[in-house]
């Protein structure tokens, strides 16, 4: 986490890293768990990104303010604490928000304590900066892991489905692929975007290296 | 950063823990009602959905030595809903039944209806089935239609039923009380028909003595 | 079989419903640690004995907090006793077996973070387990992680030798193996139906 430097200039890279250089999940492969396990339709993807997303600021926030007065020594322990007191919130206001919704994260919601993304921000960016640019900070990784979320949900909802949000998208006669909405399906699905963007990254390599040769022959 | 000595440590953890534990007080309290309610509205759906007629209900709970009261939030056993009419006629009971199906256990709401003494309905409120196979259940118009008029008959001493609810292989239906499986998800249907035996087993035999009672109570 | 019985409830979290593959739980270390299976199996041990110790103190603080009704206080109260019998496994390890503990170390303090151990413990109370069933359950969810963690080592071994497309490289390979993976985990499903 190098690039976060010790000043607190917010700028726009403080935001948007964690929606594309550093995303969270295609790029650091941080907070699996969820990212496998809730996504089979769009709007379980929606609603575990907007839960974790809540439980990044509200702790980054804290983390930060007490920044100064945690001993090294219990650390981690008050990390934990301050994330799991956020996650209990979480989990009340989806229980009071929609039942429905709640049913469809399981435990996951509660799990949330254990994503390493949320430790990861409060060890790395928060516990170093001030308030507003942690929040900045953990806002763009949480859009990032919403975003990532919403590209397996979608997808896996597309296939295994046939629908998007709920809504359906082909006609009566559509077969649905169900391993996708399966756990196998997760693990393909993710695998599936990860090719795209490896190929994409290669691609863009290799016109750079095709434009610098030959500009070299000239 | 402070020093690490011990005292300074508990001194943060006391703080930080005080302060979390504050803030989940206030949120368990401030969101308790919305959540009760939330549970309450998701049970009225049901139960008034699976009793035909009912626009109303109440709910009772059979505790573990055997009495039926009515349901209070502290008390604990099996729970039976009541749905009336809008003339305050009861239209029939309701329970809940679970099985272990193919992939995880299987939880309905069925209706009984002391008119016919059958089941007139069953509704999946649980199950993690395979998509596309075990949740035919839920789908597919046959099978669901198996629970529009299911035997469920108390025996002579009124303490089992007489004709227990059995699964029996696609298309070999032939009693009423016997529920015709779907070919390609025979244990997700079996995982149905087990639950509501079970079910109907310990429940009918306590509520059926004592039909006047709930018809009596009014919502 | 009976749904309840330690028998069922154990093999169940092995193979019907195996931790990493069919619930998705612990799958950082699964994807992390998997590379080899010499790092593998001391990891998929130490992952296990957490659990046990972590589901045993679960249980009965979850019968304490039941006892003063103050259930809100569950899931913060079960983390930091995961974090602390990680610790206290550390320091006994390193007291009692020296070499186990050069073996294991350093992969102890990951294990607070795996998802699969805080699931365990709320998982068992969730479903309501007797004292018996909780210990079958998480010694039956540590034996799916170890057998989840050698199967993928052992594959993802042979694989480095394997000439694969550039673009697949890394952990796109492993999710696909791990998904051909889970897909023969699907098999075991309806194991214990009637």
């Amino acid at each position: 986490m190098s690039l976060i430097k010790q000043d607190d200039t917010i700028t726009v890279d403080t935001f948007m890293e964690g929606i594309w250089r550093e995303n969270p999940v295609f790029v650091m492969m941080l907070g699996m768990c969820p990212t496998l396990a809730v996504t089979t339709s769009a709007i379980n993807a929606l609603g575990m990104g907007a839960a974790t997303t809540f439980v990044l600021i509200a702790s980054s926030l804290l983390v930060s303010l007490f920044r100064n007065l945690i001993p090294a020594g219990v650390r981690i322990a008050t990390y934990i604490v301050i994330i799991a007191t956020f996650v209990t919130l979480v989990d009340y206001i989806m229980q009071a928000y929609s039942q429905a919704l709640y049913a469809a994260m399981g435990a996951f919601i509660q799990l949330i304590v254990v994503n390493c993304i949320i430790l990861g921000r409060a060890e790395a960016c928060a516990s170093r900066n001030k308030p507003l640019k942690s929040m900045v900070n953990a806002a763009g990784m949480g859009l990032g892991f919403t975003l990532a979320l919403l590209c397996l949900g979608g997808v896996r909802e597309i296939l295994g489905n046939g629908s998007l949000f709920g809504l359906p998208l082909f006609g009566e006669h559509f077969q649905p692929w169900v391993i996708m909405v399966l756990p196998a399906g997760g693990f393909l699905v993710l695998a599936g975007w990860l090719i795209l963007f490896e190929w994409l990254k290669l691609r863009k390599q290799g016109r750079s290296q095709q434009v610098g040769g030959a500009v070299h022959e000239h | 950063m402070s020093g690490n000595t011990s005292t300074s440590m508990i001194v943060t953890l006391g703080f930080v823990t005080a302060l979390s534990g504050f803030l989940i007080v206030t949120a368990y309290q401030t969101t308790k009602p919305a959540i009760e309610e939330n549970k309450r509205l998701r049970i009225q759906q049901t139960v008034l959905e699976v009793i035909k007629g009912a626009t109303a209900y109440k709910p009772f709970v059979i505790t573990a030595n055997g009495d039926l009261l009515e349901a209070t939030p502290d008390l604990k056993g099996t729970n039976v809903y009541a749905g009336y009419d809008a003339q305050g006629k009861l239209m029939g009971l309701a329970a809940e039944g679970r099985a272990q199906g193919y992939s995880g256990s299987v939880e309905t709401i069925y209706a009984y209806s002391p008119a016919c003494e059958c089941i007139t309905g069953v509704k999946v409120i649980k199950q993690t089935e395979t998509p596309g196979l075990g949740d035919k259940v839920i789908t597919n118009k046959d099978f669901v239609a198996n629970f529009e008029k299911l035997d469920a008959k108390l025996d002579a001493a009124g303490k089992a039923l007489a004709n227990a609810i059995v699964t029996v292989k696609h298309g070999s239906k032939k009693n009423p009380w016997e529920v015709d499986a779907i070919s390609g998800a025979t244990i997700s249907s079996r995982a149905i028909a087990k639950g509501l035996n079970g079910s109907a087993q310990e429940v009918l035999p306590k509520v059926v003595p004592l039909l006047s009672t709930i018809e009596g109570a009014k919502p | 079989m009976n749904t309840d019985s330690v028998t069922f409830i154990f093999f169940n979290s092995v193979l019907a419903n195996n931790f990493v593959l069919a619930m998705f739980l612990g799958l950082c270390p699964f994807l992390g640690v998997s590379g080899k299976l010499n790092t593998a199996v001391p990891m998929g041990l130490a992952t296990t004995f957490v659990m046990l110790v972590s589901s045993i103190c679960a249980y009965f603080l979850n019968e304490l907090l039941v006892a003063f009704n103050i259930e809100y206080l569950r899931l913060i109260s079960y983390i930091v006793v995961i974090a602390s019998s990680v610790q206290l496994v550390e320091m006994a390890m390193k007291k009692l077996s020296p070499a186990l503990f050069r073996a294991l170390g350093i992969f102890l303090p990951l294990i607070t973070t795996n998802c699969a151990v805080l699931g365990v413990a709320l998982f068992q109370t969730s479903r309501e387990y007797d004292f018996v069933q909780s210990v079958a359950f998480a010694g039956g969810a540590g034996t799916g992680f170890i057998l989840a963690l050698v199967l993928m080592a052992g594959l993802r071994e042979r694989l480095a030798l394997a000439k694969v497309p550039s673009v697949t490289q890394g952990a796109a390979l492993s999710l696909m193996i791990g998904a051909l993976l889970s897909m023969a985990f699907m098999g075991f499903a309806g194991l214990g139906a009637e």
